[in-house]
């Protein structure tokens, strides 16, 4: 590790949380695509979600991911995430043993939360059996309703149906509830509010099993970005750089919320209540997102833009560096169990300013509301195992720089 | 005159000069209606096409009117029997609004933000004739107008608007509109059907929040009643409309606790007995009608503005 200077030198990343959209949606991302972006991010390792068509909920379709994804020469290693209940429909089990032998990192049923409680529970205790986490996407769907932004003045102006933010800390009460009651551990991903983080510092420190992630749009971006606003929360609103209003490359779920949130997040990330910083990186094909923004698919291309995005937070001084690169490591290895992969490793050039472009980006989602913008740091060098690939192609031998 | 705007999709950030720019030019236009022969030359050989992707007939035959006033070819794009309803998408009748060449698409969708879509991707000037619950710009403008006709300067005066703000572009217009014109909004209502961030102490500078419907209307200036669309009962936002009507309609004896002869509008179309009482709607207060004609005036206006002599030249352009 080297954490001082303007290139600095640390593990390959690990993503909890990416939407790598194959087998079914290749349209919009493959698992080589994928692979490819993840590295070109700085994600030496990538977890593949399982809402994909199948949803991955079989023995057979878990090895047929670590069939499919691409060798580590192409990108980054892809560990599947198989799905809690069978087709992700939150009616019976998925078989968890047999998927945590034939190779699922982790259990999740991803954009479904599980809605049926008792259910929830059967899973954690069952996942805890098959040694391995249930990652859980927290929300109450009957209280986020048909919402399409976050639920605010912002929402209120646009005239835009919001999810409020108690529709996810409801959600993750009860599952710290169940945490707790159960001793099986569950991660929570994308918290996106004030609320959420508080409820999680205080299970933590009565002592549930309970860890959580952020995203990187999450911590730079408000709902504002929905009316138009392109300031990063770090930076003061500028004229010149708005956007227009409605875009819908700023839906995602949870949705961006406000600067307070925002800031909550961090200080949870500094202080330790924040175990992990997940892209949730969500590639759409154009024609899923160049519609009216209510018709639009939620979700933001994460991979490739994660490393500017949370530097802009450590330049800002809301945490320190070796904190956001635990968060990004050793944090995400810790909730699967595991050891972080030794000998990959990536080099950031914290300076580097770039122009996000559709060229920009190996990812075939070129949905952000990045695009166009200009952006600070970018990774350099990255490296899985031997194989180093810079600005995400290959290089044929280890490369000295300094 | 100071006009620069290309495309008219929300009021949100128009300065009182350019309401008071549209306002005067409605005055003008007033006249042409008075005419004998109401038709004007200045849009003549102008294409203005009205895409109407939500069903309307008020708002599109004032459209319709306004354009044929000042010479200008119309040509319709409706839901009904077009493309829209067959599953085209947005991203498609652009592309056509686009090729068809008009110089003003005047449209009205489902999906807020769906204007801003449009202007993004088509040179025509593009109206916003209402967008979800987001925006109605021209109604905005045509309830300032009646009100400062009605009132004269609304500098200080108190509007109450009563009902289903949340869901209303109708609401936001109007507040937008009539907040940099110095009058000051009381909105009343139901909580469920009031954005609970501005009942929650987040409203826009110049907006208070009132439940008691006779408290707010109470020495108050004038009153806009919204239309009530029976699907909130449906959804669980309301009880029942039985009740909705004795506790937020628009009663006379409310009437009778604003300042004397104080003005009554409402957008339409109505649900009397609901919203508002049928006594109230066509008594001596109601400047219900008025607002239909001052409709077509405004919208005169604003087809000149943006396509007549003195409009901006199609340049790139932020919306």
């Amino acid at each position: 590790m080297k954490l001082e200077g303007r290139y600095i030198e640390v593990p390959g990343f690990m993503d909890l949380h990416a939407h790598l959209r194959e087998p079914g949606f290749e349209e919009s991302e493959t698992l080589a695509t994928g692979a490819r972006a993840a590295l070109h991010g700085g994600f030496t390792t990538v977890c593949a979600m399982p809402n994909t068509n199948p949803a991955i909920d079989t023995p057979g379709l878990v090895q047929e991911i670590y069939t499919r994804a691409p060798g580590w020469a192409e990108g980054a290693r892809v560990w599947p995430i198989a799905s809690i209940t069978r087709g992700r429909k939150g009616k019976e089990l998925a078989d968890l043993v047999e998927l945590a032998e034939a190779g699922a990192v982790a259990f999740s049923d991803d954009g479904y939360p599980v809605d049926d409680a008792r259910l929830f529970r059967s899973a954690l205790e069952y996942a805890g059996s098959a040694g391995r986490v249930v990652i859980e996407h927290p929300q109450d769907l009957s209280l986020s309703a048909k919402g399409v932004m976050h639920e605010g003045a912002v929402s209120a102006r646009l005239g835009l149906p919001g999810m409020p933010a108690s529709a996810e800390e409801i959600a993750v009460a009860r599952d710290i509830a169940l945490a707790k009651m159960t001793g099986a551990r569950v991660h929570l991903t994308h918290l996106s509010t004030a609320r959420s983080i508080d409820l999680v510092r205080r299970a933590k420190v009565d002592g549930a099993p309970i860890t959580c992630d952020v995203t990187p749009h999450h911590l730079a971006m408000t709902d504002e970005w929905v009316a138009g606003s392109r300031a990063f929360v770090w930076e003061v609103e500028d004229e010149g750089l708005h956007g227009v209003a409605y875009d819908s490359s700023t839906k995602v779920n949870p949705p961006l919320r406000t600067r307070a949130d925002v800031r909550a997040l961090w200080a949870g990330l500094a202080d330790g209540t924040v175990d992990v910083i997940a892209t949730d990186h969500a590639p759409h094909a154009s024609t899923r997102k160049d519609v009216e923004f209510d018709q639009a698919a939620f979700g933001i291309s994460g991979l490739e833009t994660a490393v500017p995005l949370v530097l802009g937070g450590v330049r800002a001084g809301w945490a320190p560096l070796s904190t956001v690169i635990a968060a990004l490591t050793t944090g995400p290895a810790r909730v699967l169990g595991i050891e972080l992969p030794e000998g990959d490793q990536i080099t950031i050039d914290t300076e580097a300013e770039w122009i996000v472009t559709p060229e920009s980006f190996f990812s075939l989602g070129k949905n952000t509301p990045l695009m166009g913008r200009s952006l600070t740091g970018r990774v350099d060098i990255a490296g899985v195992g031997l194989t180093k690939r810079r600005g995400g192609r290959r290089v044929a031998e280890t490369i000295s720089r300094h | 005159m100071n006009w620069t705007r290309r495309h008219v999709l929300d009021t949100d950030d128009w300065s009182r000069d350019e309401i008071d720019t549209v306002l005067d030019q409605t005055r003008a236009m007033t006249e042409i209606l008075h005419r004998p022969i109401r038709r004007a030359p200045p849009l003549r050989g102008r294409t203005v096409i009205l895409f109407f992707a939500e069903a309307s007939t008020r708002t599109r035959v004032s459209f319709e009117l306004a354009a044929k006033a000042l010479s200008a070819d119309v040509t319709n794009i409706t839901a009904s029997g077009s493309s829209v309803e067959k599953g085209e998408s947005l991203y498609d009748t652009v592309r056509t609004l686009q090729a068809l060449g008009g110089d003003v698409v005047v449209m009205r969708h489902a999906s807020s933000g769906a204007p801003y879509f449009v202007a993004e991707r088509t040179d025509a000037a593009v109206i916003n004739a209402g967008d979800g619950w987001h925006a109605h710009p021209t109604q905005g403008l045509l309830d300032a107008y009646t009100l400062r006709d009605a009132l004269g300067d609304l500098d200080g005066k108190r509007v109450v608007i009563v009902g289903d703000v949340m869901h209303s572009r109708v609401a936001r217009s109007d507040i937008n509109t009539l907040i940099p014109l110095g009058a000051r909004v009381t909105l009343s209502g139901p909580p469920t059907l009031i954005p609970t961030a501005w009942r929650c102490g987040q409203l826009p500078p110049g907006v208070t929040y009132e439940s008691d419907l006779d408290r707010a209307v109470e020495g108050a200036d004038a009153v806009i009643a919204l239309r009530l669309q029976r699907e909130r009962q449906e959804s669980g936002l309301l009880p029942s409309l039985r009740e909705y009507s004795r506790v937020w309609g628009l009663t006379s004896d409310r009437v009778a606790r604003m300042r004397p002869g104080a003005p009554v509008m409402h957008p339409g179309p109505m649900n009397e007995g609901v919203e508002i009482d049928a006594a109230v709607a066509h008594g001596s207060q109601s400047l219900i009608e008025k607002q239909v004609t001052n409709g077509v005036a405004v919208r005169m206006a604003l087809l000149y503005l943006l396509a007549g002599a003195g409009a901006p030249a199609p340049v790139e352009e932020r919306v």
